[in-house]
This record gives structure tokens, C-alpha cells and sequence, in this order.
């Protein structure tokens, strides 16, 4: 299994080997979906389109819906204008969505293709909206592509009509279903009015009634978005995935944004719930404060399972963060932490955390997985955490590996579990403890075999 | 008789498309006449009409994914931004395994990672570095280099490059454009990839080769379909030579000339290297389908008829015979569970036909069947490429001449034999897949979403066999839905033991008591009425 991963580390200037991370229009789809009657559009050749579809449909086991404009070497040579009208105007006649959300791709990012142009010389029927963003994927990773999608969606939709609705947005960040659920479920015992933007529940968690809905039942209106610029405020849970949105319709309709870390751990789950009830004078209640005791019940029951264990963290940045953090707390030591998204600041956060903690560890962004496992040959950790391609070097380094973030392709459930708030608190240490405890019943002596641990 | 019910369901169907898409669309779609002798020519290989949720991919996912991509012992480098080398990573069950000192390279994902300034000023120096750090770091003997959409608009000279890197480092690099928007689908990458394998790879080896030597054509042992194969063709006696490409290797492939015949298994990906090994080296090809127990019998028989030894002959029937005995039991088992079902079948371009045949071992009837990317020929019979007109997309994808190779062409059959084969194998031809299909069986080119949500409504069938990209729909809709690109992550489906999971797992999913749960029972059942709790 990766047998010809060197451990000598040598620095590579131009070659990106099994990457973490990927690119931009995935991302861009993702958001989309989270949009109720929406259909995402793919602006370039119909290979792109099927990947990131595929690549959806396989990490939630849902349907994936999104046309594309099906480019050929003739769209490439003369631009996709008439690719672009021709498709919309059949995406609303045979498909029949509110609204078509167009993501850019490498190829039409390169011919220069101008998007709002086209959409304007467009046919569309009365009522609908056609909305786009720019998703040139030589630049970020599917989570700049969120972000951007997220941006789009404000920038054309949010209106500020002095008529304030004392609701809070909250941007979610690229999180599953399972999490967007948790985090309505939590503002929901805050008495909170919000909207969620996007929110991908009910889309791409759908149930199984016998009858396949184009459109599910889930998603955030258009209404509702257009209504966001009416907010008391904007929480960003994730930089890197959701400030760009927050602050633009902070600009756009003076709605201020407050960025926070995606809510993993107890730490930023506090925070969220604090930053929440100081925005809206709402107490946490005590179901909410009873969840958190049992938390911190588990975490001091438990800590001997991982306390002081090595982990490497590989995955989005906004997750890596916040599990970072979370571990930490743990008493556990993040002794590599790898994202493939670009961003100093990702860096910078996680020394401080580093630095905070006292511990000696290595991040890097803009990393790729030959890196991570270059680190582990060198010095080896007790623990993976990260997105199934983790599963090649678990087992080349016979370490206990725990998925969690985006993709996981080869576990099911994940999308409706929640990794987020004091639950999903609960859940990753489930996680944690059980691939540790799993390991030592694996390779314990007979005698060694432990009943109660 | 049933084809004139079925045809108005489809036409029902099809009118609610505005006009320009109905009229590309129904050319697209024929309802077998059993009645008719005529040709019923169909539609294949164009354009998808542009706001279509088509199923198709893409020209490099025809090349990197499906074709170079097996070979275990190339160190593939997708020239591009991140995403497409990132979807093609190990989504694919190509399975693969080394020997001796041969590298094996399907675990890694190698990439330039194009950035926005590599846009505006050129890749050529990122992918010279890349080679050379992949070079240093895993010293493979041969690399590619595939790339993606930008890459040709910003006029990246990648045959440049492997030149450079060839003569640089004293190894094989071939470079294949393979850009997204070529052709119209994955189909035209196939042929870029052929016309690579051919030019730089066969040919250049000199293993020693035994007797009944053959290559496997287009089996991309998916779920170890390939490796099945080649027991029971070793068991025989054959002497495979190389496979294209599942388990496949550079190393192999070099000396695929050597081998008398070539069997080929996924006609759309790999005919032209069929045809131009045939016209190079003088080396005949027949279609064969691994899939089905007849299929694989037939195919046995066959190969067997093609060399006309007596010895090989027999051999062959006992080998038929050992594995029939160890799989008649189970398969039976499987057939009284899924007799008298129906399918619908959306795949590539070759197994909506393959498939057909294991479903028939199964008693169950295919109601509907398309490819995603093949060609008329693939439909209708090698007897029309004379007749398809090429358009501006398939001109687009080179098509190359080969003369016969003065040191290595030989001709195995006599003429005699040849006219004795002719018409009892499919010697140097193919049949396509709509001549043995039933009266009132529908048949789809490039089947879009829209088409298929509306055709299990009106068709009923019991399983839909496609890609991940339907799988849930058809679900969600409470038909069974088996994936035949990735298997569902089972398999080997192929040979005679194939065929036994293949049954397994159709029986199993139609079977699973989750079906029955899809409706609460407070839907169905009289709620009573009245009654107080605890009274
Ligand atoms: S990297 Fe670009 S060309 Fe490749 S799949 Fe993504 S958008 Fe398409
Ligand atoms: S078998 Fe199907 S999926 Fe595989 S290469 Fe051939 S056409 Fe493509």
C-alpha cells in the first residue's frame, strides 16, 4: 500500500500528489442544493458536471441533480453564450426549477466567458431567477467554491427593504445535512428566528416515500434569501467556507457579520451558543445545558481513552480547525494538521493553537496527502482523522483512522449524524475512543484482553 | 404488435420536450420491431443538447479514467487544475496488482494543480517540474501526461514536453490531449488513448509467447472480472500476452503484437486498436462477451474454433463442463428468485448489451437498453460505419492510418478457414447490441434524467442497472437499482462464477426486506377508532 512513499521529505515545487482537496464547482453545486427549487448549472463541457455529481451522489447516497452546458471544441474556440442560452432555456422548460444557480468551470473560466452578459440576453420565463458565480478551479478548492456560490446567491438576491425581520442568518459552511439539522435543532430550543443559508437538509438527506421528488421538500427559499438583507445579523460558521457571504451582505444590506469557528467541539459550540444568546438576549436552555453536561460527563469519564494520544488531522479547513481545537481539549496531541485549500491564515490559526497548547506540531495548507504521509513515516501518530482517501495510509502505517468531514465514500449515515454541537461532540469521541479501543482489542495479548475498558 | 403500444407510450413522452429538443431526441430513440426486417437506424455519437442532464462524462475520463488509467506501471500525471485528476482517483475499480519488480502506481493521484498564473502564462514549465520531481521520487519507467480543458486553450505543447522528458530521463512519456470539451462524450478519449497505445506502446516489447496466445481487449477488470477471465482462459491453456487494460501493464502491452489473436470484450472503448492491429500486424480480432454463462460459453467456443485445434476444442469442453457443474445449483436458486422481473439497462458503451445476457440466464427481460457514448456501430452492427456520416465533433478526435509492419505481420488463418469461420464466429466483427433484442424492447442513446424518471413510470421496470447518478432516483421511485459501472462495489460479474454473484446480488436487492418498510403502516392499516388508552 503506497509502497513508494519515500520517508525522506523532499520539497516539491510543482507536482501535487493524492490531493486533499478538490475543485471549486463541487463546491459551488453543494451550495446550490441547499436552495429549495433550485437547480445548480455547470457552465463547460459535460465531464465536469458528471464528476462533481458523481462525487455528491456518492458521499450522501442521495440523488444529484444539475445540468450542464454540455460544451464541445466549438463552445471552447467561440465562447458558450449560445451553449449557456440554449441551456437555460431548456433547463426551465423541460426541468422547470425557480431558480437555475450557474457555476463557472476551468474552461470557461479560461475562454473569459461572461456570465451575467449571457443571462441577460437570456430567455426566462416569467418568475424565475437565473443567479451565478465564478468558479475558476485554478484558484481555492470546492470550499472557495461554496463560499463563492454562497456570495452569488446574496449578491443577487438579498435585498435590504428597511423592514427588518428580527431573524439571524447563519451560513453553515460546507457541513452535511446531519449537521445543518443539529444546528437549526439547537436555535430552535434557543427560540431563535433564523434563515439558514444554504441548507442542504431535506435535499440531500431526502426520505424514501416511493415517489422521487425533483425538488425536495428541503432548502432555503428564495424568498427567505431575498428576505436575509432584513437580518439582525449574520453568523459565519467557518471562515474560510462563509465569511465572504456574511461580509458581502454586510456590505451589500448592512447586515453585520459576525465569523465563527464551524461549531465542532465544546469550545466552539459555546461560542456559537454564546454569541447567539448575546445577539438575541435569549438564554441557552437547559436541555441545550444539560447536553453540554453530558458532554463534559463523557470527556471526563472517558479521557483516558485518548488523552495524550497523537493524531494527524487532514481535511477542509474550516473542519480541520475546529477539530483541532477540539482534540486539544481532549488532552489529545494534533501533531499534523493538512488541508489542500489554500490560506495562510489556516496556517497561522492552527500554530496559535499549536503555541497555545504547547505543542510540537506541523501544519500546512495547500497540502496534499503524500505530504501528511511523509510526516507520519517520519514520526508516527496513534490516530487518522480525516476523509476516506485517509484509508491508503491508515493502513500502509497500520493506524486507527476515523472518518469524518467530506468525502467519505466507502461508510454510510455520516451525512445524517451530526459532528456538530455538544451531540456531535459526543459522536467524534465515540469515534475516537472506539478506533482506539478497537486497536488495542486487535492487537492485545490473550491475556491482555480486557472486558471492561 | 407490442412495439406499436410501447412506441406511443415513448412518443407520449417524448412531446413534452419543446420542439428543437424533441427533434434531436427522437432520433435517439428506437422501439425494436420484431416484425420488420428493415434497419432501424438510430441516432448515436452527437452532441447532447445543452441544458440536457445528461449522463455522460468527458473526453479525458474517456482517456485517463477508462483506458491509460489501469495501467498499473504508468505514473499518469493529469496536466490540469485539481478536480478532474482528484474525481478520477480510485473512483474506478480497475483493480490492479504488481509482480517482480514492477511498480504499481493505482493508489496515487498525480497533478500539476494548474494555478490562475500557470493559466495566464502557460503550464509548460510546471509540468516539466512535475515530471522531473516524479521522476526523482518514484523513478517509473513510463509516464503520461493527460490533460485537461484549459490546457489546450492556453496552448500548452505537452508532445514538447514528453519529448523533452523522454530524452531528459531515458524513459517512455507519451502525451495524450485528452482536453474535456473533445468529441462529444468519453467515446472520443478512447480513441485518443487507442491511437497512443498503439503508436508508442505495442509493438516496442519481444516477450517470448506460448501457444494459443491471445490479448484481452477492453476488460477493465472491474471488480476482478479480468482476473476471473484469465483463470478460466489459463485453465484452458490460453497464453494471455497482455490485457487492455484492467491489470494491464506498459510492460505487457509492448508485446501485444506477438500474440495470434485479440478478443475484445468492450467493443466502443478499444476497436480501433482492434482494427489497426489487424491492419499492422495482420492480427485478427473477434467480439466476445465474457458476461452471461451462454455468452461466456459461446465466447469459449469461439476462441477455441478461431485456433481449430482438436486438443484445445475438447479442452474447452471440459472446462465448460467442470464450471457449469460448480455453478448450476446456485444459479438456479437465483433464477427461481428473479424469473419473470424486467429491466431497464443504462450503461457505457458496451455493457447495456453484455448484460443483457446474464439477466436472460436469470429469466429476466430487458424492457429498455442504452449506451451513454457508443456509436451506431455499437447499436446496429458493424455493417453501418460506411454509412455514418462524420460530423465537426468527431473529426475533432484524430483518426490514424497504419500500414502493416514488414517484421511482424503474420496472417494466421488460411483463406479457407477464414470463409469456414466467417459466419459462425464474429470474426473481425461485431453484430451490435439491437438485432437480438425483443419486439417492443426500447432502445435509448445518451438516456438523460428527464427520460429515465418518465420511462420507469411508463415501462415499469423491475431493476434500473445504471450509474451512481441514477441509482438513488430510481430508489427513491422504489424500483431496485443496480450499478453496473462500479458493481456496487461487488462482483467479479464476469465468467461463470461471475455470473453466480451477479445473481446473488440481483436477488439480494430485490429481495432486502427494506422495500416492505417504504410505507408507514399508519398509511395503510384503519386506525382504530375511539379506543381510550389504558381504559
Ligand atoms: S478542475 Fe476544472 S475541468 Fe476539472 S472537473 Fe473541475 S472544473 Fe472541471
Ligand atoms: S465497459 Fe462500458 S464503462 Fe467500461 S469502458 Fe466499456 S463502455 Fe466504458
Amino acid at each position: 500500500m503506497l509502497d513508494y512513499t519515500p520517508k525522506e521529505y523532499s520539497k516539491r515545487e510543482a507536482l501535487n500528489i493524492n490531493p486533499a482537496k478538490t475543485c471549486q464547482p463541487v463546491g459551488a453545486m453543494y451550495a446550490a442544493l441547499g436552495i429549495h427549487k433550485c437547480l445548480p448549472h455547470s457552465h463547460g463541457s459535460q465531464g465536469c458536471c458528471s464528476f462533481h455529481r458523481m462525487f455528491l451522489t456518492r458521499n450522501f447516497r442521495d440523488p444529484v441533480m444539475a445540468s450542464t452546458s454540455s460544451f464541445t471544441e466549438g463552445g471552447a474556440v467561440f465562447g458558450g453564450g449560445s451553449n449557456l442560452k440554449t441551456a437555460i432555456k431548456n433547463v426551465f422548460s423541460i426541468y422547470n426549477p425557480d431558480m437555475i444557480a450557474i457555476h463557472t468551470t476551468c474552461l470557461s473560466e479560461t475562454i473569459g466567458d461572461d456570465i451575467p452578459t449571457y443571462i441577460m440576453s437570456s430567455q426566462i420565463p416569467e418568475g424565475k431567477i437565473v443567479i451565478h458565480a465564478n468558479t475558476p478551479s485554478y484558484q481555492g478548492s470546492h470550499i472557495t467554491g461554496f463560499s463563492n456560490m454562497v456570495k452569488g446567491m446574496i449578491k443577487y438576491l438579498a435585498v435590504n427593504s428597511k423592514t427588518p425581520n428580527g431573524k439571524l442568518n447563519v451560513i453553515p459552511g460546507f457541513v452535511n445535512p446531519g449537521d445543518m439539522r443539529e444546528i437549526k435543532r439547537l436555535m430552535k430550543e434557543m427560540g431563535i428566528a433564523f434563515t439558514m443559508l444554504p441548507d442542504t437538509s431535506n435535499v440531500l438527506d431526502a426520505p424514501m416515500t416511493g415517489k422521487f421528488e425533483m425538488y425536495p421538500k428541503g432548502g432555503t427559499k428564495v424568498q427567505e434569501i431575498i428576505d436575509a438583507g432584513n437580518s439582525t445579523a449574520t453568523l459565519a460558521l467557518g471562515s474560510f467556507a462563509s465569511a465572504d457571504g456574511a461580509f458581502e451582505l454586510e456590505k451589500k444590506c448592512k447586515v453585520p457579520a459576525k465569523v465563527l469557528k464551524t461549531p465542532i467541539g465544546v469550545k466552539a459550540t459555546d461560542e456559537f451558543l454564546m454569541t447567539l444568546s448575546k445577539l438575541t438576549g435569549n438564554a441557552v436552555p437547559e436541555e441545550i445545558e444539560d447536553e453540554r453536561g453530558q458532554l463534559v460527563d463523557i470527556m471526563v469519564d472517558c479521557h483516558y481513552h485518548y488523552h495524550g494520544k497523537k493524531v494527524a488531522i487532514f481535511g477542509d479547513p474550516d473542519l480541520c480547525i475546529a477539530l483541532t481545537e477540539f482534540v486539544i481539549s481532549l488532552g489529545m496531541i494534533p501533531k499534523y494538521v493538512v488541508t489542500g485549500t489554500p490560506g495562510e491564515a489556516f496556517e497561522r490559526e492552527i500554530n496559535a493553537m499549536f503555541a497555545e497548547a504547547g505543542i510540537d506540531g506541523k501544519v500546512k495548507a495547500l497540502g496534499d496527502l503524500f505530504t501528511l504521509h511523509q510526516w507520519m513515516k517520519e514520526e508516527a501518530v496513534d490516530l487518522l482523522m480525516g476523509g476516506t482517501h485517509g484509508k491508503y495510509i491508515a493502513r500502509a502505517e497500520d493506524v486507527p483512522f476515523v472518518r469524518i468531514g467530506f468525502p467519505i465514500l466507502d461508510r454510510s449515515v455520516h451525512s445524517y449524524m451530526p459532528i456538530v454541537g455538544y451531540k456531535g461532540a459526543m459522536r467524534i469521541i465515540e469515534m475516537i475512543s472506539n478506533a482506539l479501543l478497537d486497536r488495542q482489542d486487535r492487537d492485545c495479548a490473550d491475556e491482555d484482553m480486557e472486558l471492561i475498558m | 404488435m407490442k412495439q406499436k403500444i410501447v412506441k406511443q407510450k415513448v412518443d407520449k413522452v417524448l412531446e413534452s420536450y419543446p420542439a428543437a429538443v424533441f427533434k434531436n431526441r427522437k432520433e435517439h430513440i428506437v422501439v425494436k420491431s420484431g416484425e420488420t426486417q428493415e434497419p432501424q437506424p438510430i441516432t448515436a455519437n452527437t452532441r447532447t443538447v445543452p441544458g440536457i442532464i445528461t449522463n455522460r462524462g468527458c473526453c479525458y475520463a474517456g482517456c485517463k479514467g477508462v483506458v491509460v488509467g489501469p495501467l498499473r506501471d504508468a505514473l499518469i500525471i493529469t496536466h490540469g487544475p485539481i478536480g478532474c485528476g482528484y474525481y478520477s482517483w480510485g473512483t474506478r475499480r480497475h483493480k490492479g496488482k504488481s509482480t517482480g519488480d514492477e511498480k504499481n502506481f493505482l493508489n496515487y493521484s498525480f497533478n500539476t494543480d494548474l494555478q490562475e498564473g500557470d493559466i495566464v502564462f502557460g503550464g509548460e514549465k510546471k509540468l516539466r517540474q512535475a515530471i522531473t520531481e516524479a521522476v526523482e521520487i518514484f523513478q517509473p519507467e513510463t509516464v503520461m501526461i493527460c490533460s485537461t480543458c484549459p490546457v489546450g486553450l492556453i496552448g500548452d505543447d505537452i508532445n514538447a514536453v514528453a519529448a523533452w522528458a523522454q530524452k531528459e530521463f531515458g524513459i517512455k512519456v507519451l502525451a495524450f490531449s485528452c482536453e474535456g470539451y473533445k468529441g462529444v462524450s468519453q467515446s472520443g478519449g478512447h480513441h485518443i488513448a487507442n491511437n497512443g497505445l498503439i503508436r508508442h506502446i505495442i509493438g516496442t516489447g519481444d516477450a517470448v509467447v506460448g501457444k494459443y496466445a491471445v490479448n484481452i481487449l477492453g476488460e477493465y477488470n472491474i471488480g476482478g472480472d479480468g482476473w476471473e477471465v484469465e483463470r478460466i482462459l489459463k485453465k484452458i491453456g490460453y497464453d494471455i500476452v497482455s490485457v487492455m487494460t484492467g491489470n494491464g501493464s506498459v510492460r505487457q502491452l509492448s508485446s501485444a503484437h506477438k500474440a495470434t489473436l485479440n478478443v475484445i470484450q468492450c467493443h466502443r472503448s478499444i476497436n480501433y486498436i482492434g482494427e489497426m492491429m489487424n491492419t499492422k500486424y495482420g492480427q485478427d480480432w473477434i467480439k466476445v462477451n465474457f458476461i452471461g454463462v451462454k455468452s461466456m460459453m459461446k465466447s469459449l467456443r469461439d476462441m477455441a474454433a478461431y485456433f481449430g485445434d482438436q486438443d484445445l476444442i475438447d479442452r474447452t469442453e471440459q472446462v465448460i463442463a467442470e464450471e457449469l457443474s460448480d455453478i448450476s445449483g446456485a444459479m438456479e436458486h437465483y433464477r427461481e428468485i428473479c424469473k419473470g422481473k424486467t429491466a431497464a439497462l443504462f450503461v457505457g458503451g458496451s455493457r447495456a448489451h453484455h448484460y443483457q445476457m446474464l439477466l436472460q440466464d436469470i429469466g429476466v427481460e430487458t424492457v429498455l437498453a442504452g449506451y451513454e457514448f457508443g456509436h451506431r456501430d455499437d447499436y446496429e452492427g458493424r455493417e453501418v460505419i460506411p454509412t455514418i456520416k462524420e460530423d465537426g465533433d468527431s473529426k475533432n478526435i484524430e483518426s490514424i492510418e497504419v500500414e502493416a509492419d514488414p517484421k511482424h505481420y503474420r496472417v494466421f488463418l488460411t483463406p479457407e478457414r477464414v470463409e469456414e469461420l466467417k459466419d459462425k464466429i464474429s470474426l473481425n466483427y461485431y453484430e451490435g447490441m439491437m438485432k437480438k433484442m425483443a419486439d417492443g424492447s426500447v432502445v435509448v442513446d445518451d438516456l438523460n434524467h428527464f427520460e429515465t424518471e418518465e420511462f420507469m413510470k411508463v415501462l415499469k421496470p423491475d431493476i434500473l442497472c445504471s450509474g451512481i447518478k441514477d441509482k438513488y432516483v430510481a430508489h427513491k421511485q422504489g424500483i431496485f437499482s443496480k450499478q453496473l459501472h462500479s458493481y456496487d462495489y461487488s462482483g467479479p460479474y464476469a465468467g461463470f462464477k461471475g455470473a453466480v454473484n451477479f445473481a446473488r446480488d440481483i436477488a439480494m436487492g430485490l429481495t432486502t426486506p427494506s422495500w416492505k418498510f417504504a410505507t408507514p403502516p399508519w398509511k395503510t392499516e384503519p386506525m382504530l377508532e375511539g379506543s381510550v388508552v389504558g381504559g
